[in-house]
């Protein structure tokens, strides 16, 4: 394998993670979220801190991914608290709340973040396969979650609340569960991504980021593991085809966005699910 | 003085980002749709304001076409992006809005450029003029007067005018104000009409204010709009007034109090955050 070819799947594979965070969380129970990229950030930052201080591999993944997931659960108690449609504006916040966090903060970085990270102690070769393996179990986890009893009480919080309420099921407990897996494997992203890029910015973790991140999960199909994984891989290598499509990713993403929902609001996997007889 | 000065900075902010919500408000109201495209309708009239300024020499004839333009652009989006797909849950319309505003935004990159443009001419940006103590500069005196003009306008509009008349009784009850004879499609392009209008306008005044006009200025102010909205409790044209109030004093203290820890973008969130875990239904909401 090229140096080139395992950034590519190194890549793919911190994306792939990030997208499959997200569909847990907005996918399976239904919380929007527009602030995803803040969680990837958490981690990272505290995965990049961590690794600076000469702390190893195995505990800056699993800091950023526990730091994430600690304060995602604080964000999943505000989802219980406010309506549906404020969640969207709350998740947005808590992404430029980060930034604005971290950007004064001179101990991260200020707005030059944090550079000189030591490397994983593996060739890239070998780290790109780590990589590969982590987003292997992140899709593996996603389908075991899926047809689990957790994932069926997920789909009945994200059809109907107060159904689901009715017939006894704990929203609360669930909802925070959702959060706090998906922002703890965006967290883990964020550590892996500090090793493969050796350097972080503020601006990495932005709210285009966020957007980035919610194209992938909306056009495979929001909740289907399969589709998200799909369209991760599509719009991840899609800059690598042209120069063109490098120049106009975003365009294409928003383009993509608008169009996927005006005619296919089920993304990919609905697409594949018309075609196939009932 | 410089509470008072801070308070009156605050103010100002907050009557430019009260033109902003207002049309934010009047979708939700309306369309239950959190229109995140807003910030380009903003965008556009400040490009639409600055190009044809520059162009002709006229600051009038920028703002005029600001808001024709913005006006049309809004209605176009009702049409073309939101209309098709109204039968779908929140979620659809969120993203479709969400992808025309990063099209939008990637648009005027393409056409204007990635560096901003300036003004020609300039003259408000600097000169100033002090009232009780409090020295603010054209621009901001212009701000205030244009946003109380237009919203007091709207108020008029909404309050005494059939069409305001028929307006509001169909955002309070679509089907009973349908039945009495009003035409709902109609009141959603004066809806989109109006609100991005007062967007274009409002963008317009922000580029004069900073002198500078990019393709990712309606970014913040799109967020901090859609902030308010919530913090005046969703679809409340009131509530979203007295927010947008609060949040620009809110911001203008905090971004010097705080300003080792957050950035001022940052400090309009962490307010909304703060009040939702105390109050979920907003500043005025009722639960």
């Amino acid at each position: 394998m090229s140096a080139y070819i395992a950034s590519l799947v190194s890549v793919v594979g911190i994306n792939m993670i990030l997208a499959l965070s997200l569909n847990i969380i907005t996918g399976f129970c239904g919380q929007v979220s527009l602030g995803h990229a803040a969680f990837y950030g958490i981690g990272a930052y505290a995965a990049a801190y961590l690794a600076k201080l000469g702390v190893g591999l195995p505990l800056t993944l699993l800091a950023g991914a526990v730091m994430a997931g600690a304060i995602g659960l604080v964000v999943g108690l505000t989802s219980l608290r406010v309506r549906h449609d404020f969640l969207a504006v709350t998740t947005m916040g808590i992404g430029f709340v980060f930034l604005g966090f971290v950007r004064k903060q001179k101990w991260l970085g200020g707005e030059l973040g944090i550079s000189g990270i030591p490397g994983p102690g593996l060739d890239p070769v070998t780290y790109a396969l780590l990589i590969a393996a982590f987003a292997v179990a992140v899709i593996a986890f996603s389908l075991w979650v899926k047809q689990s009893w957790m994932g069926f009480t997920f789909d009945a919080v994200a059809d109907d609340e107060e159904a689901a309420r009715t017939v006894g099921v704990n929203v609360s407990i669930y909802k925070l569960t959702a959060f706090g897996i998906g922002t703890a494997l965006a967290g883990l992203a964020g550590g892996l991504y500090v090793y493969f890029a050796r350097i972080i910015l503020p601006d990495t973790f932005d709210f285009v980021q966020s957007i980035a991140i919610l194209t992938m999960v909306v056009i495979g199909g929001t909740g289907s593991v399969w589709g998200v994984a799909a369209a991760t891989i599509g719009l991840t290598l899609l800059p690598e085809l042209s120069r063109a499509a490098a120049d106009y990713r975003l365009l294409i993403f928003g383009a993509m966005l608008m169009l996927v929902m005006r005619f296919s609001p089920a993304g990919l996997a609905g697409m594949i699910r018309r075609r196939s007889p009932a | 003085m410089l509470v008072v000065e801070l308070a009156a900075k605050g103010l100002v902010y907050g009557c430019m980002y009260a033109m902003m919500a207002v049309g934010l408000t009047l979708v939700y109201g309306l369309l239950r749709i959190l229109h995140i495209a807003h910030a380009g309708v903003f965008a556009l009239g400040a490009y639409m304001t600055v190009t044809v300024a520059n162009a002709t020499g006229h600051l009038a004839l920028g703002f005029a076409a600001a808001t024709v333009v913005s006006a049309l652009a809004g209605i176009a989006i009702y049409r073309l992006a939101y209309q098709p797909i109204l039968q779908h849950s929140a979620f659809v319309p969120m993203v479709v809005s969400i992808g025309l505003f990063i099209v939008m935004q990637e648009g005027f990159r393409m056409i204007f450029g990635a560096y901003g443009i300036a003004f020609d001419t300039n003259p408000w940006y600097v000169a100033n003029i002090g009232v009780a103590g409090i020295n603010l500069t054209y621009v901001e005196l212009a701000m205030v007067v244009v946003s109380v003009v237009l919203l007091v306008g709207f108020g008029l509009f909404a309050g005494l005018t059939r069409a305001g008349i028929g307006w509001r009784a169909t955002v309070t009850d679509p089907q009973m104000a349908t039945s009495f004879g009003v035409d709902p499609v109609r009141v959603r392009y004066v809806n989109f009409l109006f609100g991005s209008a007062l967007a274009g306008i409002a963008g317009g005044l922000v580029g004069l204010l900073n002198n500078y006009v990019e393709p990712t200025m309606g970014a913040a102010v799109s967020y901090k709009a859609l902030a308010i909205i919530v913090l005046g409790g969703l679809g409340s044209v009131r509530g979203t007034l007295i927010a947008s109030l609060v949040l620009g004093v809110v911001e203008s203290f905090g971004a010097i109090y705080l300003a080792d820890i957050f950035d001022r973008d940052a400090i309009g969130f962490l307010f909304l955050i703060v009040v939702l875990m105390v109050r979920p239904q907003g500043l005025l909401g009722r639960g």
